[in-house]
């Protein structure tokens, strides 16, 4: 199978960044359809300037990206890459720009020439996964920050992109924002199929990926599954990042010397270890 | 050094869409206390927290901040602005000037002080929250990464000196370390000023590190009041109104039902939890 993300020795310097400094170093990345890849990192780590990247707002400085085979430095195939390759954003008050719930679904896609009535197919489709076909009529701007955050996401899925890539998309959301968010994406990948590339700081909702890469100055400081990378407790939190309280309790009590299984993720593993 | 009396804030009173935002709040809050307040969104925070420094006045009720109520005609005159810094939701939003150090001195500049005092005002807030003087004073604040452009919004804050400092969400949007960090500062400048805290956080890890005395907001009304202790031991209340206790207070309480050892329904801390594991261990070997 091919990979639908292929990023090939990819450097990137911003405009005036100081002589050699790297917002992103010689990275590699192949991301496979259908995979939930979660980029971990501080601010900083380039995380934010790869999902840029990524849909072709900002041009590599050195090696190649390719959506789906399209290299995004290929003028001509910006919008094809866009369709391939939905993005969704930290704040969702700047992604929605109807005042009814189903006409800023609709945007999207009525922007491609979806004819209807295929358009109001897509319209009611997105808004089942998102799980808010209640609010088609309501206005966006009373909805919860989750809520909206659900719009967004459906707006991009009215497109029916192949490749979903989210850039901290619970960052400004409360709780109950974030968990809504962590289920919608579940649902993205395992029923809908959509690959997802989301990128965060926030370790609880990484712990459902299949791979998790943490970014640090612009490389790879570690890669693997989610229980791989948290039991590797010490680096993470030298990289300024969190783990589960449950991953560093069993990796505190492995080191005083009890012999218990030190990679796990969940409140309900650590009381079966103890 | 704060008296809540009665305080009930209704939008609309007798209309149709009379809605209670606060409902019959009675408190104190006394002078070095470090208050942790949470609650759901909507839960009244934001509404709670604009009372104490008079930006909003209640329906009914007072609030009184060292001898001066807010509803006074007067209160803005007699400092109640200056008395209790109010740090908004991503601060750093409202950062307006061309420089670092005319930014934070906006406030004192404001209340009349001399240009070196001010000077002497803006060393300090820097100080606190961990700012270099030298090295940012001026500098443009929109070039300064996130988490620099929030403590020098939090500096523009303490430069009026308040006696009782209030922080909304400071740490929301930042990374673990900047999130660490800010409360590291936060954490300090409540040990070195003695100054009156009051945090309003989603993160209930956050909130049991830090504070001496957590209030809960459910709908409006205050619903607990108390030690960490006393609040996470009671985690299917706090269930009800949609918050939930850290991970670690819930690992250890599963591991005293299934094992029937003396472990307290409230640890708080990872470490805390591997002492408490430890010495069971040991007792019951």
């Amino acid at each position: 199978m091919d990979p639908i993300i292929q990023i090939e020795h990819l450097d990137y310097m911003y405009e005036g960044a100081p002589e050699g400094k790297k917002a992103l170093d010689d990275l590699s990345i192949e991301v496979y359809p259908g995979e939930f890849v979660a980029v971990l990192g501080h601010n900083g780590s380039g995380k934010s300037t790869l999902a840029k990247l990524l849909n072709g707002l900002i041009l590599p400085t050195n090696g190649e990206i390719r959506i789906a085979g399209m290299n995004t430095k290929d003028e001509e195939r910006l919008w094809d890459i866009r369709r391939t390759c939905g993005m969704v954003f930290q704040n969702p008050d700047n992604q929605i720009i109807a005042t009814v719930v189903e006409e800023d679904i609709a945007f999207g896609p009525e922007n491609l020439g979806v004819p209807m009535p295929e358009l109001k197919e897509r319209v009611d489709r997105a808004l089942a996964i998102v799980e808010m076909e209640e609010y088609r009529k309501h206005a966006p701007h009373l909805l919860s920050g989750g809520q909206k955050q659900r719009i967004a996401i459906a707006g991009i899925l009215a497109m029916d992109p192949q490749v979903v890539i989210m850039d901290e998309p619970t960052a400004m959301l409360d709780p109950q924002g974030r968990e809504e968010i962590i289920g919608t994406i579940a649902t993205l990948n395992r029923t809908e199929k959509k690959t997802v590339l989301l990128i965060t700081h926030y370790m609880d909702e990484v712990v459902e990926a299949d791979r998790v890469i943490v970014l640090e100055e612009g490389r790879i400081a570690l890669q693997g599954t989610p229980r791989e990378v948290f039991s590797r407790v010490e680096e993470m939190k030298r990289l300024g990042l969190d783990v589960p309280q449950a991953t560093e309790m069993a990796w505190e009590l492995a080191r005083q010397g009890i012999d218990l299984q030190a990679d796990i993720l969940t409140v309900e593993e650590l009381v079966a270890q103890l | 050094m704060i008296e809540i009396k009665n305080l009930n804030y209704i939008y609309h009173p007798g209309s149709p869409y009379e809605k209670y935002a606060l409902r019959d709040i009675n408190l104190q809050i006394r002078k070095g206390e470090f208050i942790g307040l949470i609650g759901h969104t909507g839960s009244g925070k934001s509404t709670f927290v604009q009372h104490l420094n008079g930006l909003m006045k209640p329906t009914l009720g007072t609030v009184n901040v060292s001898g001066i109520s807010t509803t006074d005609a007067d209160a803005a005159k007699r400092g109640l602005r200056q008395k209790v810094g109010l740090v908004f939701q991503y601060p750093e939003h409202q950062l307006f000037e061309e420089t670092v150090a005319k930014d934070i001195a906006f406030g004192p500049q404001n209340l009349g002080l001399s240009e070196e005092e001010t000077e002497v005002r803006v060393r300090e807030a820097m100080d606190m929250v961990g700012l270099s003087f030298e090295k940012l004073h001026d500098r443009s604040p929109f070039e300064l990464s996130g988490g620099q452009k929030r403590r020098v919004a939090i500096a523009g804050v303490l430069a009026m000196k308040p006696e009782v400092l209030i922080l909304d969400e400071p740490t929301a949007g930042l990374d673990p370390r900047g999130r660490d960090e800010i409360l590291d500062e936060i954490s300090a400048l409540y040990e070195s000023q003695g100054i009156t805290i009051i945090l309003v956080s989603h993160s209930m890890e956050d909130i049991a590190r830090l504070a001496t005395r957590i209030l809960v907001l459910d709908k409006g009304q205050v619903v607990m009041d108390g030690d960490a202790r006393e609040i996470y031991r009671e985690e299917e209340a706090l269930n009800a109104i949609g918050l939930d206790i850290p991970d670690i207070t819930k690992a250890m309480k599963q591991v005293a039902e299934k094992t029937g050892w003396d472990i307290p329904p409230n640890v708080l801390t990872v470490q805390e939890a591997v002492d408490v594991y430890l010495r069971e261990r040991k007792n019951h070997a």
